[in-house]
């Protein structure tokens, strides 16, 4: 019976279908989505941190790899991230109260000089759908920007976005200025012009095609005890 | 001009456009963060001199400094009242420093905005567009060519809001991925049989691509286009690879002297309209106009 609602919910995940009105899917129309199953499975007892890691979690790495394979696009990544969005509201509380934690902080943002937020929005949406807490900077975000937000403390990575080959050199300085003030914050870059040796070159601990590449590389960085 | 860029290409000629303009501008000075459309109005004589450095190595169209010139975007830099004026002004500029011959070509990006999240209302986006598009109209252009897009319905509202105000020649040039099975496709899951259903439904004549991920890429899309149509003429301006770099400064891996074959291809594949993105310069268009002439001799 746990099983049962908790593979729901997963479905509902993966496939976007975020509550009862929603008509997408098609197929799904009518039914119960993932915010009135979070709700079931919540007050029938279920604890939040399983629903989160065996349902809301898995729901989302089937959207991520599926994404990173070209099975699917942007609009069904968005579209899942607004069902699993409806079910973190009723799971937001036990994260206030300390009975689920986020696996670490992440700030995100897009380059200064650079209005587009499409590719960190999917970062972010991703991240959190792992369990991530983000620190969203927005667009034109300069290093100041990121020198303050890793002033809040704890922070564990730092993820810098670009789409255009004009502001993809800003990665560089701000890449620069936040090693020099936290060194222990590992950099991650990303955007459509990017590549690996780009990211080398100007000194980022990671770049990846997908956003699910950034999770699995938070997560196994976690696994290794290098947080 | 009365002939429409449709009928010329129709005729069997091959067109030459020109290349990067986000580079050049910065190569002019254009700094982190300033508005690349408000030196439109600062600073004419440096946008044009990019227009003419493009003239001038051979290019048959010069597009307009107004890329980012919608007002969702210039709203950023608190410039949203200006469109009409920027982007008027954008079209003047390349008239005035491109040749009597030269075909202008609007510029026109994306908002960077998503309908499909709830970032911005169909109605703000369609304004965005219709006051670039009464600007650039305004200003004289040929052709207005929406570039650079990924999401047809923001294309479809962009489309609507340039009918709504003038009627200029329309081309909508998308940006594709490969995908592993061999497709090409936009980042929202657009194919080419559906940006091709677009075309026909906004009775637009050209298929355009451009970006991506270099002429050698786009050299593979343009022959799986030639497989879905023979007859639609398609124009291509790549971008010359994705950057690297070296020594502090982006390096383009595709120079003109790599996509010299290249372009051949092109032109078998039948793009009749071909110039370059981001990364691309005076030299890349000098070597697309040579190819060409070789090829049609003139």
């Amino acid at each position: 019976m746990i099983t049962d609602i908790l593979s729901q919910i997963k479905i509902c995940i993966s496939r976007g279908k975020v509550d009862q009105k929603s008509t997408y899917p098609s197929d799904l129309k009518g039914q119960k989505g993932a915010y009135e199953l979070t709700d079931e499975a919540l007050n029938s007892g279920i604890h939040a941190k399983i629903i989160l890691n065996e349902a809301l979690i898995p729901g989302m790495e089937i959207v991520g790899n599926k994404f990173r394979a070209g099975q699917i696009y942007v609009p069904d990544v968005l579209i899942a991230a607004k069902a699993m969005k409806s079910a973190m509201e009723l799971i937001k509380p036990y994260f206030i109260s300390g009975d689920v934690k986020y696996r670490g902080k992440v700030i995100l943002g897009t380059v200064a000089g650079d209005l587009h937020d499409i590719g960190k929005n999917l970062l972010k949406m991703t991240l959190e759908g792992g369990g991530w807490e983000i620190i969203d900077l927005g667009v034109d975000a300069g290093a100041e920007k990121f020198l303050t937000a890793l002033g809040s403390g704890d922070v564990k990575a730092v993820g810098l976005s670009a789409l255009l080959t004009t502001t993809m050199l800003n990665m560089g300085p701000i890449a620069e200025s936040i090693r020099k003030f936290y060194p222990d914050a590992l950099i991650m870059v990303g955007g459509a012009p990017l590549s690996d040796s780009f990211a080398q070159e100007i000194g980022a601990d990671f770049y990846g095609e997908s956003p699910q590449e950034a999770l699995e590389f938070l997560n196994e960085k976690i696994e290794f005890g290098k947080f | 001009m009365s002939e429409k860029v449709f009928d010329i290409i129709s005729s069997g000629k091959i067109l030459v456009s020109d290349g990067a303009w986000g580079t050049m501008l910065q190569a002019s000075g254009l700094k982190n963060g300033e508005c690349p459309e408000s030196w439109n109005l600062l600073y004419p004589e440096k946008v044009g001199t990019i227009a003419r450095s493009y003239y001038e190595a051979g290019a048959d169209i010069i597009e307009t400094n107004s890329f980012g010139g919608s007002s969702v975007k210039l709203r950023h830099y608190g410039l949203q009242d200006k469109t009409i004026e920027i982007n008027k002004r954008a079209a003047e500029i390349s008239k005035e420093y491109a040749g009597k011959e030269t075909l202008i070509f609007g510029s026109v990006g994306p908002t960077g905005k998503f309908l499909i999240t709830g970032d911005i209302e169909e109605s703000e986006m369609f304004d965005a567009f219709a006051a670039q598009a009464a600007g650039l109209a305004q200003g004289g252009v040929d052709l207005i060519l929406l570039e650079t897009f990924y999401d047809m319905m923001e294309a479809q509202i962009a489309v609507n809001a340039i009918k709504s105000v003038c009627d200029t020649e329309i081309i909508c040039s998308f940006t594709y991925d490969s995908k592993p099975d061999g497709s090409f496709k936009t980042m929202m899951g657009n194919s080419i049989e559906d940006t091709l259903g677009f075309m026909r439904t906004n009775s637009l004549r050209i298929a355009a691509a451009n970006c991506g991920n270099g002429f050698r890429q786009y050299r593979d899309f343009a022959e799986v286009f030639h497989e879905f149509s023979k007859d639609i003429p398609l124009m291509i301006q790549a971008n010359a690879g994705l950057p690297l770099i070296k020594d502090g400064k982006l390096f383009y891996p595709e120079t003109p002297d790599f996509i010299e074959e290249i372009l051949m291809e092109f032109i078998n594949h039948g793009v009749k309209i071909i110039g370059g993105c981001c990364g691309t310069n005076p030299a890349h268009i000098r070597k697309i106009k040579q190819k060409v002439i070789e090829y049609q001799g003139h």
